[in-house]
């Protein structure tokens, strides 16, 4: 009885994981890529974060925002440019400087005007565009999402913002790419009707309207580190994850802590219960 | 059994308290003293964990009710604040939305165990019905929490739900627009949707209590489903079963913790982070998993009237289920054929459930390409899940009503503390006409 | 009969055994044993570390404690001049005081105060001038205006507090001086307050 019931419930668990497959609507599955805070003792690198951070300012940031994201965020435990000086964000230098470095709308408190003056580690991160309808017509139509939440918004977040970067190719012969439009094979879509080729061969993946953004070299790094496109494309991606769940660390940590503790506390229990139950027929 | 209270008031206070309001003795008779049947399985431990979900959904809901803003332009921004910035906000947030998870796996096994050990059948009919109830005012509560982060897919399948009550005929539209609040899925809809699910879990915890008081009139069922026919047969509630329950208890949150801590979305959909967008529509909108069985009936009716009836349909025939089955022996532990249909629902439901979460025409088997009958694709999912709704209602209202009938079912213990007869494996050599594989 | 094991658990093999034997050595289940006592503190443990996520989702958040402190730029005030800004949802008075304020306030600093502090306990040492003080009134919370008053300072119109050049109470209800918060200079025209 109790066999059946566990094979059903394995049984159960595999049926949760297969909605996954088909999510990824005709895309090609994602290229394998490994991070440092992957597992349960995953760890963000912070050196790959403050390459990722530069990549997003230089590159990203000219169409897409971070809207959820403070200049204080950066300088937080387990951030790019956290230091243990300065546990509090608002006064790591850093953070400051980055800050400092941007123009924020304000109003004046004498006079209510609207001013422009120097970011404050309080202040979110500046948005390209004022509103969707901007940065609509700055983008042939299309809307650059906000980045905020990118790598828990798409099925293998990290692998799949890692693959859609790395994955631009020429599309194959036969397939028609619209004015505008880029071919990507990670993207999700379905290209069948663009196709004349055979139809059981049509290309995996979608059209995009972002044109490949990196290329090797674009941005250089301060640490010294290969600037190749897979090198950036790797270090976007960990600084988007973080950016994505910064608290993925704490939350880990918290959880060897909660496991030890779950699994010694359910060794005493069993012990227990079978001191209990030792003298009853059941 | 509601019986003698044993209860003795030992200190002043306790007395004081006793004859004016009679707490102390109501948790020492429910909990204490409550004479449970010693042979209960680990399948009984699911009523526990209930509990305990409920309560975990209750505080951190409660607690997340502090911080969420709801207001379609705040929704999701208030949500990511709560990740980011409340202390521990991301541990609330997750042990809420893994928390419900958690709670439909436990009422799912729950039930189950209640189909198979005939725990529905008289006097235990008001607590069936009262669990059926539960059951529903769960799944409006998960419905509407699912909408509150104010995703693509909390939208989306917000204006799906809804819409099928449009299918209602001469007052549907009508309906729709009332419980929109306007005329389309807006922020009047997020805001009474989120006072409803504010509300619900305690009118959830309401009937519970009178689900454990109709539990407690005639006593726990057992596996052997005979009734308690001594004292000899039961055992105090504590220490037994709240040491027992204690340690299931423990290892079902060793599970949720994997979940909250190591793989916290796994059970959602990544296109709930995407913030809701009412002009563009999802490519697969999907519920949540534990409604993926109703969604697949939903489905697998071609007319959209008929799709809704016999989705209600599906959790309506529970109410009236201890009037269809007919037997007159409780546990299929001793109703072999009855066990073998029952095991074939439970994979009906799974079938059910995984078709839920696929394209209604893709392919079941890849490859085979069609495998037509008169112009119907076989080889579909929406086709499978015909089959598998045609076996779920024919289990309630075909099958049980018949099998009473026509089965012969071993023989059951004379007690539950008979110990040679009460498990079939412990027959002696001679005894029963065939060696019964223990189930 | 050969012992059964149902799931990972034998049944007794004994025929009788129904009633759980409490005089047998050590079987009574009501017996505190330390294994018992040892998986109540367990759970007691559990559900007080539990407790303190919960209790701590009320202390401020991360967003609020970002706008905790504030960086402020003094050459916009005037001399014998005070500027208001909010800080920490409340008012914080920034004052230039004239040589004739900081002359009267150390003149008192002997007098029979009701909470005793002298003007330089008041201030950064050498910078007399500076005067920043929250705009509370310590009585129950009103802000008072510069220049009423009997003693040249502040006086809070709503039940008459009276409060002298260096943010002292001198007369009426309230019970302690204006509150003066952390703050540092960072430079010579830059403070940060919080």
């Amino acid at each position: 009885m109790l066999r059946k019931g566990i094979a059903l419930a394995a049984f159960g668990l595999a049926i949760l994981a297969a909605p996954a497959a088909l999510a990824a609507g005709g895309a090609a599955p994602v290229k394998h890529v490994e991070f440092s805070f992957e597992g349960p003792f995953g760890k963000f690198d912070q050196a790959q974060l403050q390459r990722g951070y530069k990549v997003y300012r230089e590159v990203c940031a000219a169409c897409h925002s971070m809207n959820l994201m403070s200049f204080r965020n950066l300088g937080q435990k387990g951030g790019p440019f956290f230091d243990p000086k300065y546990p509090n964000p608002n006064d790591n230098p850093y953070v400051k400087a980055i800050a400092a470095e941007y123009q924020v709308k304000d109003i004046d408190s004498e006079t209510g005007d609207v001013i422009e003056r120097p970011g404050t580690s309080a202040d979110r991160f500046p948005a390209p565009f004022p509103n969707e309808p901007a940065a609509r017509a700055s983008n042939g139509g299309a809307m650059p999402p906000d980045l905020s939440v990118m790598a828990k918004a798409r099925h293998h977040g990290p692998q799949y913002i890692y693959s859609l970067l790395t994955g631009y190719q020429e599309p194959p012969a036969g397939l028609k790419v619209g004015v505008g439009q880029h071919y990507n094979p990670f993207m999700a879509g379905d290209v069948t009707a663009a196709w004349s080729g055979p139809h059981d061969k049509v290309p995996p993946g979608g059209f995009i309207a972002m044109a490949p953004p990196l290329a090797a070299g674009q941005v250089t790094f301060d640490d010294g580190t290969k600037s190749t496109l897979e090198q950036q494309a790797k270090d976007v991606a960990a600084f988007i994850t973080w950016a994505s769940e910064p608290k993925m660390q704490e939350r880990k940590a918290f959880g060897m802590a909660a496991m030890t503790y779950l699994l010694i506390f359910a060794g005493l229990l069993w012990v227990s219960y079978r001191k209990i139950w030792k003298n009853v027929a059941h | 059994m509601s019986g003698h209270s044993n209860y003795e008031p030992k200190t002043g206070i306790e007395r004081w308290l006793d004859t004016r309001l009679p707490v102390v003795r109501l948790a020492y008779d429910s909990i204490i003293d409550f004479p449970t049947p010693k042979n209960l399985n680990y399948w009984w431990t699911f009523g526990g964990i209930l509990a305990v979900c409920l309560g975990i959904q209750l505080v951190t809901g409660i607690v997340l009710a502090m911080h969420y803003v709801p207001h379609v332009d705040h929704a999701f921004a208030s949500v990511e604040r709560i990740m980011r910035d409340v202390n521990y906000g991301w541990l609330i947030r997750y042990m809420h939305a893994n928390g419900a998870s958690m709670f439909f796996i436990a009422v799912y096994i729950h039930m189950f165990r209640g189909l198979y050990y005939g725990s529905y059948k008289a006097p235990r009919e008001v607590l069936w019905i009262l669990g059926c109830v539960i059951y529903l005012l769960m799944m409006a509560t998960a419905f509407m929490g699912y909408v509150l982060p104010w995703g693509q897919m909390s939208f989306h399948g917000a204006v799906v739900i809804t819409n099928l009550f449009g299918a209602l005929p001469i007052v549907g539209e009508a309906i729709t627009t009332w419980l929109w609040g306007g005329f389309a899925v807006d922020n009047p809809t997020l805001n009474r949707f989120f006072s409803l699910h504010f509300l619900l879990p305690f009118m959830i915890a309401g009937v519970v209590g009178l689900h454990i008081w109709a539990l407690h009139v005639p006593g726990n069922n057992n596996p052997t489903g005979v009734n308690v026919k001594s004292k000899e047969d039961t055992v105090p509630f504590h220490p037994y079963y709240t040491v027992k329950d204690g340690f299931a208890i423990v290892v079902f949150m060793i599970m949720f913790a994997t979940f909250v801590f190591y793989n916290p979305n796994a059970l959602g959909h990544a296109d709930n982070y995407i913030p809701a967008n009412p002009l563009v529509t999802p490519a697969h909108i999907v519920p949540e998993w534990y409604f993926l069985p109703f969604y697949a009936i939903l489905r697998a009716v071609p007319d959209k009237l008929g799709g809704v009836m016999l989705m209600f349909g599906a959790i309506a025939v529970l109410f009236v289920l201890p009037w269809l089955d007919t037997s007159k022996v409780r546990s299929m532990r001793y109703r072999p054929t009855a066990k073998l249909y029952f095991f074939i629902f439970v994979l009906a439901c799974l079938i059910l459930g995984y078709c839920g979460g696929q394209l209604p025409d893709d392919h079941v088997i890849p490859g085979l390409s069609t495998f037509t009958l008169i112009d119907a694709d076989l080889n579909s999912f929406v086709w499978l899940s015909r089959f598998a709704t045609l076996y779920y209602f024919a289990y309630f209202v075909v099958i049980l009503p018949l099998l009473g009938l026509t089965e012969t079912p071993l023989p059951q213990p004379e007690s539950i503390s008979a110990p040679v007869l009460s498990h079939p494996a412990n027959a002696p050599a001679g005894a029963a006409a065939s060696p019964e594989k223990r189930g | 009969m050969r012992p059964q094991t149902k799931g990972s658990f034998k049944v007794a093999d004994t025929v009788v055994g129904a009633n759980p034997d409490t005089h047998a050595a050590g079987d009574d289940p009501n017996r505190r044993d330390f294994i018992h006592i040892a998986a109540a503190v367990a759970a007691g443990g559990a559900v007080a570390s539990l407790a303190w996520p919960f209790i701590d989702q009320m202390n401020p958040s991360g967003d609020t404690l970002a706008l905790a402190s504030v960086e402020f730029d003094l050459t916009k005030v005037e001399l014998g001049q005070q500027v208001v800004i909010k800080w920490r949802g409340k008012p914080l008075f920034i004052r230039k005081r004239t040589g004739a304020e900081i002359a009267a306030a150390i003149k008192d600093d002997t007098a029979d105060l009701r909470d005793p502090q002298t003007d330089e306990e008041r201030h950064k040492p050498g910078k007399a001038e500076w005067l920043v003080v929250i705009g509370t009134c310590t009585h129950l919370g009103c802000v008072p205006t510069f220049g009423g008053g009997d003693f040249g300072g502040w006086f809070c119109p709503c039940h008459g507090s009276h409060y002298d050049t260096s943010g002292r109470i001198r007369k009426g209800p309230a019970p302690t001086n204006l509150a003066v918060p952390d703050y540092t200079f960072l430079s010579d025209t830059k403070v940060k307050v919080g």
